[in-house]
């Protein structure tokens, strides 16, 4: 029972407490970069969260039963990219061949995980934080989660900053990167939620 | 040593694992594509402008392949593309002239007034909506950029407060066509030179009011057409293009210059006098009375008679008649 209590807590404060966009700064790029519109916030969103509860496994998998015993944990990082971006390949390749639909939703988002360092960071993260292999997956979920509830919530936000009336020099992206900064101060609150 | 050793052949090792196992997957879930969707792409422009109604050129691709969509869908690539995608499905397609965009409008800043001054945001939909603009004539082009903005070719340009079309640009994908909210752009066949430059459906005396260029409806032209190819309704006149014949007479009679006519590609009937035979064909079709001659004697074409019609030279039985 204590178990299931600390996933939960794992879960929990990897969407809200440690947001991986919110107070780790991982994954701005395509946080900044697909969050124009909410349709394909969620669309990278589902793409991330597959990814990384994927990575989760299989880069604990590579660092406990590879690295650990042969004592070269310092090649994590290059092995690790190399994995993912193997894994995000493998992925495109099953979904395209088993389920067009779900293909095409996410198109091109896909192939742009290989590049997304929150997946990277999670992997590390999970081996750092002394993680067992459940733990290690669910903190990949809760982190891909939230990586999906901060870019919704602000692809909503940008949606409506396309209608309102802002002042010349802060159109676009400055006011997108302020934004940014206000949500992030509201995520601040969430740091107190578990002691 | 045996770190490096080590470090190389496990790095290594699950490189060539990863390759192998994506070489054999890719092998396994390979999706067997149509291979005419491949060759159909490469033929057309790439542009990308969804004119043809797919979301771009791979769209139409697929679309064509799975027969969905004709094979001369391209707007943009013209014949030339149509005939090649064609010939990659295997179909025939009829060639189609390349038509061009063109506004229907002459109303710029000198010849049309404006009823109200405006100062909004600069796009033709949006002042269109306050009382159908802010020109005099409730048909007229705003000049306000909406169709510059949709023609993904750069080919329109606003000049003097009324967008005109490049037609060395032009592709004749029909999106400005669609972009205009005052319907004011046709897509026009290229060979035909002359064009009715006013859609004011107003009474000629109202039109004279708030355009110097616009059509009064006075049916001059109407009488002038000697090929019945203008039609005259609500006020306004419109020439059919299947029916003229470019001979340019209704652009001489318009007394607003509503007419437009390129007269610098007018051409004139010459006869070849060594050939002709003097049956006097071409001095019966002509309209103009511009050909004279006896029977069995040379004729001759009278130049500051003849229009351009072109009538002559199919008429001629031993085509001796050009146009030049």
């Amino acid at each position: 029972m204590e178990y299931i209590g600390k996933i939960f807590l794992i879960l929990l404060s990897s969407i809200l407490i440690n947001n991986f966009v919110m107070s780790r700064f991982l994954g701005i790029c395509p946080f900044l970069g697909v969050s124009k519109r909410v349709e394909t916030a969620v669309g990278m969103g589902a793409a991330v969260t597959f990814v990384m509860a994927m990575a989760s496994l299989i880069t604990y998998i590579v660092q406990y039963g590879i690295l650990e015993p042969l004592n070269i944990q310092y090649l994590q990082t290059i092995v690790f990219i190399l994995v993912i971006a193997c894994l995000v390949q493998f992925v495109e390749m099953v979904i395209q061949k088993s389920s067009p639909t779900l293909y095409k939703a996410l198109g091109v988002y896909l192939p742009l995980i290989t590049t997304n360092c929150a997946v990277l960071g999670v992997a590390i993260i999970n081996i750092d934080e002394k993680y067992d292999l459940i733990q290690a997956l669910f903190n990949g979920i809760g982190a891909a989660l939230g990586f999906t509830l901060a870019i919704v919530l602000f692809a909503g936000i940008r949606e409506r900053l396309e209608l309102s009336d802002i002042p010349k020099p802060l159109k676009g992206f400055p006011i997108a990167l302020i934004t940014a900064g206000l949500m992030s101060v509201a995520f601040l609150g969430f740091q107190g939620l578990i002691k | 040593m045996n770190v490096i050793l080590l470090s190389l052949l496990s790095l290594g090792g699950m490189g060539l694992l990863f390759g192998i196992l994506l070489a054999v997957a890719s092998k396994k879930f390979s999706i067997e594509t149509d291979p005419r969707v491949e060759t159909i792409r490469d033929v057309l422009p790439g542009a990308n402008c969804g004119a043809c109604g797919y979301p771009g050129c791979d769209a139409f691709a697929a679309a064509v392949a799975a027969g969905e969509a004709p094979a001369d869908g391209c707007t943009v690539g013209g014949t030339n593309v149509a005939r090649q995608v064609a010939s990659i499905m295997g179909v025939d397609v009829e060639d189609r002239e390349r038509r061009i965009a063109r506004v229907l409008c002459q109303g710029d800043c000198e010849n049309a007034v404006d009823k109200y001054e405006y100062k909004g945001i600069e796009d033709c939909v949006a002042a269109s909506m306050l009382a159908d603009g802010f020109k005099g004539c409730g048909y007229g082009c705003l000049g306000l950029g909406t169709c510059v903005r949709a023609c993904p070719f750069d080919a329109i340009y606003i000049d003097n407060g009324i967008a005109v079309v490049n037609p060395d640009k032009c592709t004749g994908c029909g999106i400005c066509v669609e972009a205009c909210p005052k319907g004011l752009i046709e897509l026009i066949p290229e060979s035909s030179l002359v064009q009715v430059l006013c859609i004011s459906k107003d009474p000629g005396r109202q039109v004279r009011d708030y355009c110097k260029v616009g059509c009064i409806g006075c049916r001059l032209c109407v009488k002038a057409c000697q090929f019945d190819a203008i039609e005259f309704a609500d006020n306004l006149a419109k020439i059919d293009y299947d029916k003229c014949v470019n001979c340019m007479v209704c652009a001489e009679k318009c007394p607003t210059g509503t007419i437009y006519a390129d007269f610098a590609k007018r051409k004139v009937a010459v006869i070849d006098e060594e050939n002709c035979i003097g049956c006097t064909a071409c001095k019966r079709v002509c309209k103009f009375d511009a050909i004279e001659g006896d029977v069995k004697k040379k004729h001759r074409v009278l130049q500051d008679k003849c229009t351009g019609c072109g009538q002559c030279v199919e008429k001629c039985p031993v085509k001796v008649i050009s146009m030049e």
